[in-house]
């Protein structure tokens, strides 16, 4: 492998990593909030017990996310300056704003919740949570907008003579519709992820009788929060699709596996192909589905990916254009069905508990079990999906992913980096993943006595 | 001035910020074992990090986009030429981020002794680090020209780890350990506070030694601007105020007199540097400042706009931060210093 290869490969390692982490902590930072709020305003002992519990459950996450987000900054620079150069005077300005505006805010906020509990008034201390919260969708929001300026380039003018593409128009950048579908589309799936989670400890827990009170309004919010997640889930989804088929057609054609242009077009459910891609060999699919999917007409044209192929070799230059179909094709397909499957879960057992049925059965409890990972799979393989199926481009129609890479970083240096990241981050997984089980078997803590000391209440603290 | 010495100026403001920050974060990191011998006494001193090194460490994260936005040529002849080193401090934050945030979950001596160490060493290397990059950045760089107007580093790893760069390394080093101890006898009470004051007494001595030395081979040797003369012996003099000040027993003048110091290292190197960016040691052509390394105007007033109005508001909540947890702790605070919340499970 070149160093090319390397770099996205270490790419494609530290920012699916980092993304297991980020949709949990967005979304368990509302429902922690949401949790506060029942307390503050209730006053009853259950909500605050569940609100320190899975506000260390959301802590754990949190410390992952930062750490490895650090990395996503400067790994542009590090192992893509020819990119950072291309790009800079336009995607630098959002990582900037999510900085100033996002980081401070979670940061900072978190802290003063994390620390505040015995020195802060009750509602201010509550207010806190809610900012951290703000802070994260902030943060979503301007990291979306460079990304989307990566799937449809707007507001900026080529500079040839420096070579390099130039902002003309930053109000495009942040409101294009490719950032707000994203946008929409992403936040939701970060609620259904920490819904996921809430759902399935909280699930465990009662399953298991333990502390029961505290654990069925967590886990009735876990579960409502996944039904309306997956309905918006679903309905951005589908703008997003159609965003997509008008602004990179191949991408929705790799999707599909749909070689060849036609109208009517259906939505495979099952699509084998020669092993290079190029041809299909066996396929069923719903008729006329995919048609309505991506243009919003049932007869609608949609363009397949030979014919793109040669539309794009005349309008860019000779070249391969067709990025991994089967990976294309697979990450859309689970995406949506891990999606799916937990929001099909969700709705079972909430059916159930309408009668008044906390879940008991073993299968149950066992699809209980798999709400917190169906939806960080989902999320993976979203993005896994719509960021490998722009390929050959790492700037649509502008700047190919091969341009950018950093001339003056050898392969060894890549790889070297790559090795000791991936140990890190094995390592902090298993960490990680033994904490939130201990911290889960642990159990919410016992209410603090009246006039305990100081330090008892820093149950979350150093 | 320009907009682009302005986004210059601002791009040194953040590292101040960084450095005053993530500074003393580093310094109490790196001193833990020394000032704090027990668990109580750990704890404690972790509890005064504990609601702001995350905000700390934001500065530099916002430096870096900054510089991205701003200069996008300097991020990524940089960021792409001190490869190695800057990697060795992203490792080190990963570590040290998690180290905070997950050592007292479990009570076992081995578990807390383990995080213990990897804060050492963690905030020990980019306290370290920091240095030597700054060094080699006002030093100049092998930077080249690639004949399409994009300027490359064509240095390798050990060209970064020269005589000058080294004495930069260990001057931030034992500067942040200072910085640290002082910010720590402001925040403690007792014991710790006491091992702090001896500690920032002596390897304060010798930091002044180190800057000393670095300084005027700064000033006499690579450049020969007044303004840098006299930032310099600012330097110098805020540092002994910061001694003084320590020996007095006034620890807030003492942390304060640090921080100035810590500021002016920045303004002094930033003012070495001013207009270049990163000078190049091969060929002054070939160097990179502020016109050939920055975006569009049209970029810079965007980003102008949003750093004024939103810079005030962090520096006003970061600021009420550190006023709501202004109470000095000591170890007596920590009721079970022994215990880690996962070491019992509730039934």
């Amino acid at each position: 492998m070149n160093a090319l290869d390397l770099a996205r490969w270490q790419f494609a390692i530290t920012t699916v990593y980092h993304f297991i982490f980020v949709p949990i902590t967005i979304g368990s930072g509302f429902l922690v909030a949401g949790l506060h709020t029942a307390w503050y305003r209730t006053n009853q002992d259950k909500y605050l017990r569940a609100t320190k519990f899975f506000g260390k459950l959301f802590l754990i996450n949190f410390a992952i996310g930062v750490v490895t987000g650090i990395v996503q900054e400067f790994q542009f620079g590090m192992n893509w300056s020819a990119y950072s150069r291309f790009v800079g005077d336009i995607f630098g300005a959002p990582l900037a704003m999510e900085g100033l505006l996002a980081f401070f805010l979670e940061s900072t906020f978190l802290g003063l919740w994390i620390f505040g509990w015995d020195r802060l008034p009750k509602k201010i201390h509550m207010l806190t949570i809610w900012m951290a919260a703000l802070g994260t969708l902030f943060s979503a929001y301007f990291i979306l907008a460079a990304n989307a300026w990566m799937q449809h380039p707007v507001g900026y003018v080529l500079n040839g003579s420096r070579g390099r593409a130039e902002l003309t128009d930053i109000f495009k950048v942040l409101t294009q519709n490719t950032a707000l579908a994203a946008f929409f589309h992403t936040i939701p799936s970060a609620f259904l992820t920490a819904g996921g989670l809430f759902a399935g400890v909280a699930g465990w827990m009662i399953a298991k009788k333990r502390d029961v009170e505290v654990a069925k309004p967590v886990m009735k919010m876990g579960l409502i929060t996944i039904i309306i997640s997956f309905l918006i889930v679903g309905v951005t989804g589908d703008w997003t699709a159609r965003v997509m088929t008008s602004q990179q057609p191949m991408k929705m054609a790799a999707a599909e596996a749909a070689y060849d242009t036609k109208s009517n077009m259906p939505f495979s459910l099952l699509t084998l192909g020669t092993l290079d891609g190029s041809k299909p060999v066996f396929q069923i699919g719903l008729p006329s589905v995919l048609s309505f999917m991506s243009t919003g007409n049932f007869n609608g044209v949609v363009e397949g990916v030979n014919d793109l192929q040669k539309e794009y070799v005349a309008k860019y230059g000779p070249g391969d254009y067709k990025p991994n179909i089967p990976l294309a094709y697979w990450g859309f397909r689970l995406m949506i069905g891990f999606g799916a499957l937990c929001a099909l879960f969700a709705l079972i057992v909430l059916v159930r508990l309408r009668k008044g049925n906390y879940p008991t059965s073993k299968w149950l409890l066992r699809a209980m079990i798999s709400l917190p990972f169906l939806p960080i799979l989902a999320n993976s393989f979203g993005w896994i999906f719509t960021e490998s199926a722009r390929q050959p481009w790492v700037v649509f129609g502008l700047f190919k992913t091969a341009q950018g890479v950093s001339p003056s970083v050898g392969a060894g240096s890549v790889l070297f980096t790559m090795i000791t990241f991936t140990a890190l981050y094995g390592v902090l997984a298993v960490i990680e993943f033994g904490l939130m089980i201990r911290t889960i078997k642990v159990g919410p803590e016992p209410t603090p006595k009246p006039g305990a000391k100081d330090s008892d209440v820093l149950t979350m603290a150093y | 001035m320009s907009l682009n010495s302005f986004w210059f100026v601002i791009i040194a403001v953040l590292w101040i910020g960084y450095f005053i920050l993530e500074g003393f974060d580093f310094g109490v990191g790196m001193t833990l074992k020394y000032v704090a011998k027990d668990q109580a006494e750990r704890r404690a001193v972790l509890t005064t990090l504990g609601p702001v090194w995350d905000g700390n460490e934001v500065w530099l994260l916002v430096a870096g986009g900054a510089t991205f936005a701003a200069f996008p040529e300097w991020y990524a002849t940089l960021f792409s030429g001190f490869y190695l080193p800057l990697f060795l401090i992203l490792v080190s934050l990963i570590v040290r981020g998690v180290s905070f945030e997950y050592r007292s979950k479990y009570g076992k001596p081995e578990w807390r002794g383990r995080w213990d160490n990897a804060i050492v060493i963690s905030s020990a290397l980019p306290a370290l680090l920091w240095g030597v990059a700054f060094a080699n950045i006002v030093k100049g760089v092998p930077l080249k020209d690639n004949g399409h107007g994009v300027i490359e580093y064509v240095g390798g790893f050990f060209n970064l780890l020269n005589p000058f760069a080294l004495l930069g390394g260990l001057t931030t080093f034992f500067l942040f350990a200072t910085h640290g101890a002082f910010f720590l006898a402001l925040k403690t009470r007792g014991e710790i506070r006491a091992r702090a004051n001896y500690l920032a007494a002596r390897t304060g001595l010798l930091t002044a030694v180190l800057a000393v030395i670095f300084l005027a081979w700064t000033t006499f040797k690579l450049t020969s601007k007044t303004d840098v003369r006299i930032f310099s012996l600012v330097v110098v003099v805020a540092w002994v105020l910061a001694l003084g000040a320590q020996r007095l027993g006034r620890d807030g003048w003492a942390f304060l007199a640090s921080s100035v110091t810590v500021a002016m290292v920045v303004i002094t190197l930033f003012a070495a540097l001013y207009p270049n960016v990163m000078p190049s040691s091969l060929d002054p052509a070939s160097s990179l400042n502020i016109f050939n390394a920055s975006s569009t105007h049209y970029t810079l007033k965007v980003m102008t706009y949003v750093a004024v109005v939103l810079t005030p508001i962090v520096l006003i909540y970061q600021g009420w931060t550190y006023w709501v947890f202004r109470k000095r702790i000591s170890a007596t605070d920590i009721a079970s210093p022994n215990e880690g919340v996962l070491d019992k499970i509730h039934l």
